[in-house]
């Protein structure tokens, strides 16, 4: 029960993209289309599970003064596995995700939720806690793609949507689309949150 | 190296500048932009700690990993290169030159998590840059890197009088200006050359 909190917490509650504002980079840079934005979040997913698993397990014998450098240095191992399963089974996503998977390494989340859940709890909540954080950066940057990949080229995992007429406004695959869109996303959802508010206070 | 130096100049500071066209550094960017001088602070520290990081991750890939073989820990070298150097810069800032470090202080070791840095020691890799071109790159990007969180320091600074609907206030109202100058930052494509 204890557990289901914590991965709705991650989902939802505290979703890393949408309210904790954390890794913007990758949620930016990758959301070109859904299958990417996908890639990118199972593998961040994969990333925090066993970061948080490894850093929960020493979380006792690791000195606080180096606790930073020794979670950076985890974590690139668990980068650096999975950059080579990436180039080794899906190439095709390796390269289109780029650079952007080693820098996993600095994506904020990451090291905020070794910093603040996996260096305090036990390896089973960790776990779920990585998993919750993981799925719910992975929504949000499907959302945050879909989006883009529908007004930008028309598309979704690369299924034509809209008919033949249709003009895809080819601004939300470059970069100021990544932005903006991002930027209304956090409005609407700011618009519904007050007016939730102040349908309960009267 | 196929490039010349003015043409990665140009890459650097417009048609490729880190935050508006490649997405690195944002947290930075959305972070500590809310002042003008703030933003300059920032844009100097990470502007030292590229160069550096660049020459120093140039030596390791050159030295140390190719030799041995040893190009698929990358990832995990260059990041612990980078936040030892930033330690290190850490420590010599406060023991050398307190004033600087008071005012740098808080951003230090916010840099090692700063994307841009690993990104540029990542490129210079990709782009297959000598050490003189790889240190001039790093120096043009964190020129382009500061030139965008002054700027967009400066436009924030505006908005926080601006009658603004209540529900885009703060960060979305960030993103959808950022956006805006994204725009005009696609007008430099044109010059890539």
């Amino acid at each position: 029960m204890k557990n289901l909190k914590v991965l709705k917490n991650g989902l939802i509650d505290e979703n890393p993209t949408f309210v904790q504002l954390l890794g913007m980079c990758p949620t930016l840079a990758v959301t070109t289309s859904v299958i990417n934005a996908l890639g990118m979040g199972l593998s961040a997913t994969f990333v925090l599970i066993f970061s948080n698993i490894v850093i929960s397990l020493l979380r006792k014998c690791i000195p606080s003064k180096i606790r930073i450098a020794s979670y950076v240095v985890i974590i690139a191992t668990f980068v650096s596995v999975i950059e080579m399963l990436l180039k080794a089974y899906i190439p095709s996503l390796s390269k289109s995700l780029g650079v952007f998977i080693p820098l996993i390494v600095v994506n904020c989340i990451i090291l905020a939720r070794a910093e603040s859940f996996a260096s305090q709890n036990k390896v089973i909540p960790s776990a779920v806690d990585g998993l919750g954080m993981g799925l719910g950066f992975t929504f949000a940057l499907c959302v945050l793609g879909s989006v883009r990949e529908l007004l930008g080229n028309g598309t979704i995992f690369n299924i034509a949507i809209f008919g033949e007429s249709f003009k895809p406004a080819l601004i939300f695959i470059l970069s100021p689309g990544a932005f903006i869109t991002l930027g209304v996303i956090l409005g609407i959802k700011n618009a519904i949150s007050m007016r939730k508010e102040a349908k309960n206070n009267g | 190296m196929d490039k010349g130096l003015f043409a990665l100049a140009i890459m650097g500071i417009f048609t490729q500048n880190f935050i508006m066209v490649k997405f690195m550094g944002i947290c930075p960017f959305l972070g500590v932009s809310k002042k003008v001088e703030t933003a300059f602070g920032m844009g100097m520290a990470v502007m030292f700690v590229m160069v550096v990081a660049s020459f120093l991750t140039y030596l390791t890939q050159t030295f140390i990993l190719v030799p041995l073989n040893a190009e698929y820990l990358q990832t995990l070298s260059f990041i612990l290169v980078i936040a030892g150097l930033v330690q290190f810069v850490e420590m010599f800032l406060a023991k050398t030159m307190p004033a600087l470090y008071n005012s740098l202080g808080i951003y230090l070791p916010l840099i090692t998590t700063n994307c841009a840095v690993l990104g540029v020691a990542l490129l210079n890799i990709e782009l297959e840059l000598n050490l003189l071109g790889s240190v001039w790159y790093a120096f043009c990007a964190s020129i382009g890197f500061t030139l965008s969180i002054v700027l967009f320091a400066g436009i924030r600074e505006r908005l926080e009088n601006a009658d603004i609907p209540e529900f885009l206030k703060g960060f979305p109202i960030a993103l959808i200006t950022a956006g805006l100058m994204s725009i005009a930052f696609l007008g430099f494509s044109g010059l890539s050359f």
